[in-house]
């Protein structure tokens, strides 16, 4: 028998909750504030909705935004998902240790350092500084989140089916193809899905390696942040955490019924 | 881990063996799937870390780019010497000796350090309470404590301005119930980074702590409580050692990117103490001192590389121990 949840623990959980939403709450709610103060209530009204699509700036910084994040999460699905694949299916290879370690590393690597480096990297190589800079920079930093997830997909599968395709004489590409490949879709779907909001929400690496030209939604916010509270900001805000809000929700679900889907066929049904 | 402990360079199964043409193929593609990402991160993040080594041995100058010496292939031997000769440790002279950058140094460990206690003490008993809620609904509120570190990190930030400005919610409250006469700055302070710090980071410390304590053996807690245990008493003495693991975790995923936070302290805290984040920021940007802003990483980079190791282990771990 296991003990229900004390009051504590509803306590904590729900005050966790609480703290986690309640800022986020408050700023969807007064983006749709008529008032141009930010702290008068003004009663409900779409102002600044209207006034987000007549803003070029914003708009144009947002297409950009949205083009970097695609791209670079794409590539870093691609060498993520590669990563993944070399650190567990191939046993020990030279300079196997240094590749873990550079895998890894990103994860906490204070994003001022990899953005100062990559742009003295740029400099260095005398590359033109703009859109594709930021997207290499991107892709960089979110492949290694990818490689985590797919990793710990791999690892958890039963590695026998594999073996099994092998055995009966499948090429290991083809093997990879058909069988590893459908196994870990969710895993890589999963891994996209967080290189692009990544990729969407950087501020400090995007700022580092742009050049002219080249203005990235967070950087177009942080400008106007800086110089303080107003309306349009939130009405962005609200838009962005919609987006977030729906994308998460859709993959998770279909995730969770992918997942399952193919736990039936595995015959496991041990994963939730 | 098990892959680890094989000798064989690639895990061969026994039909591989006599297909030798397969194996060349098989050859050809494994290699590649080393390679491609291999290279990629070699280019783009070990190269530019060499980058910024080297241009934190140089000097600064006004030019174009505003650093001497520049590497000269073309002159040869004698290029190659001359430059060796130029590079120099006036940097970290300059960032030794001035107490700018050591206070910056020591306002970037205290706050990791204080918000990281502090993001234990609201994370463990929400991990906690997550990991003993229903099965049925433990996914739920996992995907609910996720969900804010999907949105942006510069909304969240921002939704603290809207609330700690002087004429913010915060203060109509505490105004409202009397608790305050008149209405404090939050804004400009170190408590206002705090605030956004522990805010921003709860999730990175929630996750490693649900995910210990969630597969933790109940029967345990049980076994403590037929031999007499205390409810609070088999927490301390069972439950806690066995998450050990998670609370190392998750205090090194905060601790670490904490330091050198740059998002944060800029827009919620004041101009008075500057983290290093914003210090780096400073010297690259206004002051466009390349070198010294090179040496500051570097130094930042030293400061964090026992941490980051740490973590590197713990994470290896982790995945050995699921596989």
């Amino acid at each position: 028998m296991r003990r229900g949840p004390s009051i504590f623990n509803l306590a904590s959980v729900g005050l966790g909750l609480a703290f986690l939403y309640l800022p986020i709450g408050i700023l969807v709610i007064y983006s749709f504030n008529a008032s141009r103060l930010v702290t008068v209530w003004g009663g409900w009204s779409l102002t600044w909705y209207r006034a987000l699509l007549q803003d070029e700036a914003m708009l144009s910084a947002a297409w950009a935004s949205l083009r970097i994040a695609a791209l670079s999460a794409t590539a870093a699905t691609v060498l993520g998902t590669l990563a993944a694949v070399a650190l567990t299916r191939h046993g020990r290879f030279r300079g196997r240790l240094l590749f873990s370690g550079m895998v890894y590393a990103p994860l906490v690597m204070p994003e001022v350092i990899t953005g100062l480096s990559l742009l003295l990297l740029f400099v260095a190589l005398n590359v033109d500084r703009g859109f594709w800079t930021i997207v290499i920079a991107h892709t960089t930093l979110t492949m290694c989140f990818v490689t985590v997830i797919v990793q710990s997909r791999l690892i958890g599968f039963d590695r026998s089916l594999e073996e099994a395709a092998m055995d009966l004489g499948c090429p290991p590409l083809r093997t990879f193809l058909t069988v590893t490949l459908p196994l870990i879709v969710p895993a890589i779907a999963a891994g996209w899905m967080l290189a692009f909001s990544l990729s969407l929400d950087d501020l400090v690496i995007a700022s580092f390696t742009t050049g002219p030209g080249a203005t990235t939604l967070p950087i177009r916010i942080y400008s106007e942040v800086r110089l303080g509270v107003k309306p349009e900001i939130n009405a962005v805000c609200t838009i962005m955490i919609a987006v977030v809000a729906l994308v998460t929700i859709v993959t998770s679900l279909t995730a969770k019924r992918g997942a399952l889907r193919h736990d039936r066929a595995e015959g496991l049904g041990t994963q939730v | 881990m098990s892959i680890e402990s094989k000798p064989s360079p690639r895990p061969a199964s026994p039909a591989d063996a006599p297909l030798k043409g397969r194996d060349k193929k098989r050859d050809w593609a494994s290699r590649l799937v080393v390679l491609l990402p291999y290279l990629w991160l070699v280019l783009f993040f070990l190269v530019p870390f060499a980058i910024v080594f080297k241009i934190s041995l140089s000097q600064t100058v006004m030019a174009q780019p505003p650093y001497l010496p520049v590497f000269d292939l073309a002159a040869g031997w004698q290029g190659v010497t001359n430059f060796v000769a130029q590079l120099s440790l006036d940097t970290y002279t300059l960032i030794g000796s001035d107490d700018l950058y050591l206070l910056s140094y020591l306002k970037s460990l205290q706050v990791a350090a204080v918000s990281t206690a502090i993001l234990l003490l609201i994370g463990y008993p929400l991990a906690y309470g997550i990991a003993r809620s229903p099965r049925g609904l433990q996914p739920l509120l996992v995907m609910l404590v996720v969900l804010p570190f999907w949105t942006s990190f510069l909304i969240r930030i921002y939704a603290w301005i809207n609330i700690l400005q002087r004429d913010g919610l915060l203060n109509d409250v505490l105004v409202t119930l009397h608790i305050v006469d008149k209405p404090p700055a939050w804004l400009s302070s170190d408590t206002a980074i705090y605030i956004g710090v522990i805010y921003s980071y709860l999730p990175f410390m929630v996750l490693p702590l649900y995910a210990v304590l969630e597969k933790m053996d109940q029967a345990l807690l049980e076994a403590a409580a037929d031999l007499g245990c205390t409810r609070v008493a088999a927490f301390w003495r069972v439950t806690l050692p066995l998450s050990w693991p998670g609370v190392a975790a998750g205090a090194l995923l905060c601790f670490i990117p904490i330091v050198g936070e740059f998002v944060i302290p800029d827009l919620l805290g004041g101009s008075e103490s500057l983290m290093i984040g914003q210090t780096l920021w400073t010297e690259f940007f206004s002051n466009r001192d390349w070198p010294v802003a090179s040496a500051i990483a570097v130094a930042l980079l030293g400061l964090l590389l026992v941490p980051i190791l740490l973590y590197e282990r713990l994470q290896r771990r982790a995945l050995a121990g699921e596989n």
